[in-house]
């Protein structure tokens, strides 16, 4: 017998089952199908600019920064804002999303490349698919968008997020990916990402900047 | 595996400075933390109900959800291997990296590849094992292995990792400052970022595998395991069979207590999920995705008492809150699995005769059970190997004796009542001293390696009294 069919029937045997029960099958396909939601905290049950709040709250609680733009033209200002203030060179790794490559940098001499990062640059720029209000969580989807390595290389990321992509909770989000993707079908890596990158493992101390960015700023823009 | 001989492990590590030195950071580091983090949730138990439910409602139908999960991998492109043994998964995973003529394969933390022993597998076949986790980078540094479940360099000191930076990153000048844990986090970036960048294989961990899509989730915080999987040709998962989820939802409602029980995080860092390799057009990723489900031992465990162990999601909360791992450290426990959940899972996954003495390692005072946030009844668990035990006459015969002393008080609460009390002022200052007890009077048999839970200052029954309840 193969390993599989090994394991299978050991826990089958296990569990005084054969696989075949209807009524098991029907509980299965019914969970799969209905994907009940739990309990889901009452704290992201909120809209409008209290969302927004909770939102920013959270995720200055876990050593994000985040500004808040009223056009899409202004991102730029923000950024270049942004890299000025920590004294990071301006220049920027970024994909293939219209949303930012539609955006006009002349004004701000900064210099833009585009394509997912080989681990040599400082400052990476994502658009979010979405965010999660209950513990100020960005979700990045894979794709030439918005490359994953982007997420993780650089020392410094910016995200970009609109108010409208801002769910309450990961329960809301995952509704918006399924409407997306196709229910049971999922983008290649979602990323959910809560604060810049940190490590505890030398004596229980929280230090920033581990493997990922030292740093992580969010843009929202509002509206 | 050497011999998990607990009592003279526990010996030596009560009298080891350093490691008594670094313990406190587990007694200091974690459970504030989880407090605070599940005060400021007001579903925090609900979602603790919840998430046993779904993990039960798993392993009822187990069977059926792997076969979900599996075809769903398929359809995104991936590769689902089964594994019976620790051997057999190996041996799976040693011949995907053969076959990508592999010479560098970098590691993000996994549990169950510690369980197997993948590291050595791998480096036998003539490739090099990069770990990358903080922690995991370390213990690999001195050979060793994980002293807990999530932070496995829990029992060393910031001056003992610098010693081994200096003594293994020969080339970098001798004369640089480490003494900051930020200078030393910012030297295992440096030297790690270059072995990400060259390694051929990528292997993750998971900490969930949801079948509604055939995805693999990891939870990190560093933003180790994301460069592991993301940047070399292949990414493969290793994950024992009780991982599975059905649905995203359900993922969200274990996630919810997963990083506060653990770090007291509302969310860890990086939370991925993974579903098949690269899409057309994707610019990066893995081009290919394997995942080798892993048994060894679990698919016996199911429809017996231990079947409740099977929910753990390893979070650590048990181990962070016990007062026998906080005098001993995880070592002692001499297997890749320490404190309470060890003491159930590894007799049942290395057998009652190598690990069957370990449950005896438990002052059964409960706050384990009490943290657990799928609420394993691990003392349960423990006295069922411990009766297990006694019938196989295995038991030492000083654990006998000592937990004798004990289960005569365990049993007669109003004699325990008057110890304890009359006991009172003296463990209250001992407690203030020490936060726990080396030594109980009558059961110094069984003290003399295990440490009493410290009583925090009066007795329950002596409080309520105070506070005018009655006592029947
Ligand atoms: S037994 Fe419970 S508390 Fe211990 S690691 Fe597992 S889930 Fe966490």
């Amino acid at each position: 017998m193969s390993a599989r069919e090994d394991i299978l029937s050991n826990i089958r045997r296990s569990l005084g089952v054969t696989g075949r029960e209807a009524p098991r099958k029907a509980a299965v396909e019914e969970r799969l199908r209905a994907a009940p939601r739990g309990v889901v905290p009452a704290r992201g049950r909120l809209s409008g600019g209290a969302l927004v709040d909770l939102f920013r709250a959270e995720a200055e609680r876990v050593a994000a920064s985040v500004a808040e733009v009223s056009q899409a033209q202004d991102i730029v200002g923000e950024v270049a804002r942004y890299l000025r203030e920590h004294n990071l060179p301006a220049s920027l790794r970024m994909g293939a999303d219209e949303r930012l490559n539609g955006l006009d940098w002349s004004g701000v001499a900064m210099e833009v490349s585009q394509g997912p990062s080989a681990g040599d640059d400082l400052n990476g720029l994502s658009h979010a698919f979405g965010a999660i209000a209950e513990t100020g969580t960005l979700a990045m989807v894979s794709g030439a968008d918005n490359p994953t390595t982007l997420n993780f290389l650089p020392d410094n990321h910016i995200v970009v997020l609109r108010e409208a992509d801002l769910a309450g909770d990961a329960e809301t989000l995952w509704d918006r990916l399924r409407a997306r993707y196709g229910k049971g079908l999922a983008p290649r890596t979602v990323n959910l990402i809560t604060g810049p990158s940190r490590s505890g493992d030398i004596e229980q101390q929280i230090v920033l900047g581990a493997h990922g960015p030292r740093r992580l700023h969010i843009i929202i823009l509002r509206g | 595996m050497t011999s998990p001989a607990f009592r003279q492990n526990a010996h030596d590590a009560l009298a080891d400075k350093q490691l008594q030195q670094a313990l406190g950071n587990v007694r200091a580091g974690f459970i504030d933390k989880r407090a605070q983090a599940a005060e400021r949730l007001p579903e925090f138990e609900a979602l603790r109900d919840s998430a046993r439910d779904i993990k039960n409602h798993v392993l009822a139908h187990l069977d059926l959800y792997l076969e979900h999960y599996e075809t769903k991998v398929r359809e995104a492109g991936g590769h689902v291997h089964f594994a019976r043994t620790a051997q057999e998964a190996c041996a799976t995973i040693v011949e995907i990296c053969k076959a990508q003529g592999a010479r560098t394969v970098t590691k993000g933390k996994s549990m169950v590849s510690e369980e197997i022993g993948l590291n050595a597998a791998i480096e036998a076949a003539g490739m090099e094992a990069v770990e990358t986790d903080l922690g995991e980078y370390i213990i690999q540094l001195r050979h060793e292995a994980p002293s807990h479940i999530i932070a496995p360099a829990v029992h060393l000191t910031k001056e003992q990792v610098e010693a081994d930076f200096r003594r293994l990153h020969k080339h970098l000048p001798q004369e640089r400052d480490l003494s900051q844990a930020e200078a030393l986090l910012g030297e295992a970036r440096m030297v790690l970022r270059k072995r990400f960048l060259e390694a051929d294989v990528g292997i993750t961990g998971a900490n969930f595998l949801v079948a509604e899509t055939g995805t693999s989730i990891i939870v990190t915080n560093e933003g180790n395991g994301d460069l592991t999987q993301t940047l070399p040709r292949v990414h493969i998962v290793i994950a024992s069979i009780e991982k599975i989820v059905p649905t995203l939802e359900d993922a969200a409602q274990i996630l919810r207590v997963l990083g506060r029980s653990a770090t007291g995080q509302d969310m860890s860092v990086y939370t991925t999920l993974s579903t098949g390799p690269r899409r057309p057009g994707d610019v990066d990723g893995p081009q290919a995705y394997h995942v080798v489900l892993v048994d060894n031992g679990r698919s016996a465990m199911l429809g017996t008492e231990f079947e409740e162990m099977l929910r753990c999601i390893r979070c650590g909360a048990c181990m962070n809150h016990c007062p026998v791992y906080h005098a001993v450290g995880g070592h002692a426990y001499g297997w890749v699995y320490p404190g309470p959940m060890g003491a159930v899972l590894s007799p049942s996954l290395l057998g009652v005769d190598k690990a069957g003495h370990l449950p005896n390692a438990s002052t059964f005072c409960g706050r384990c059970e009490s943290v657990c946030p799928v609420r394993i009844p691990l003392p349960k668990l423990m006295r069922h190997w411990r009766e297990r035990e006694y019938e196989r006459h295995l038991a030492p015969a000083t654990y006998r004796y000592g937990l004798g002393v004990w289960a005569f008080f365990a049993r007669r609460p109003a004699l325990y009542k008057l110890a304890t009390g009359l006991a009172m002022p003296v463990m209250s200052y001992l407690a203030r001293k020490q936060g726990r007890f080396k030594k109980l009077p009558l059961a110094s048999g069984w003290t003399d390696h295990r440490d009493m839970p410290a009583p925090q200052g009066k007795t329950f029954q002596a409080q309520w009294r105070e506070r005018g309840g009655r006592t029947r």
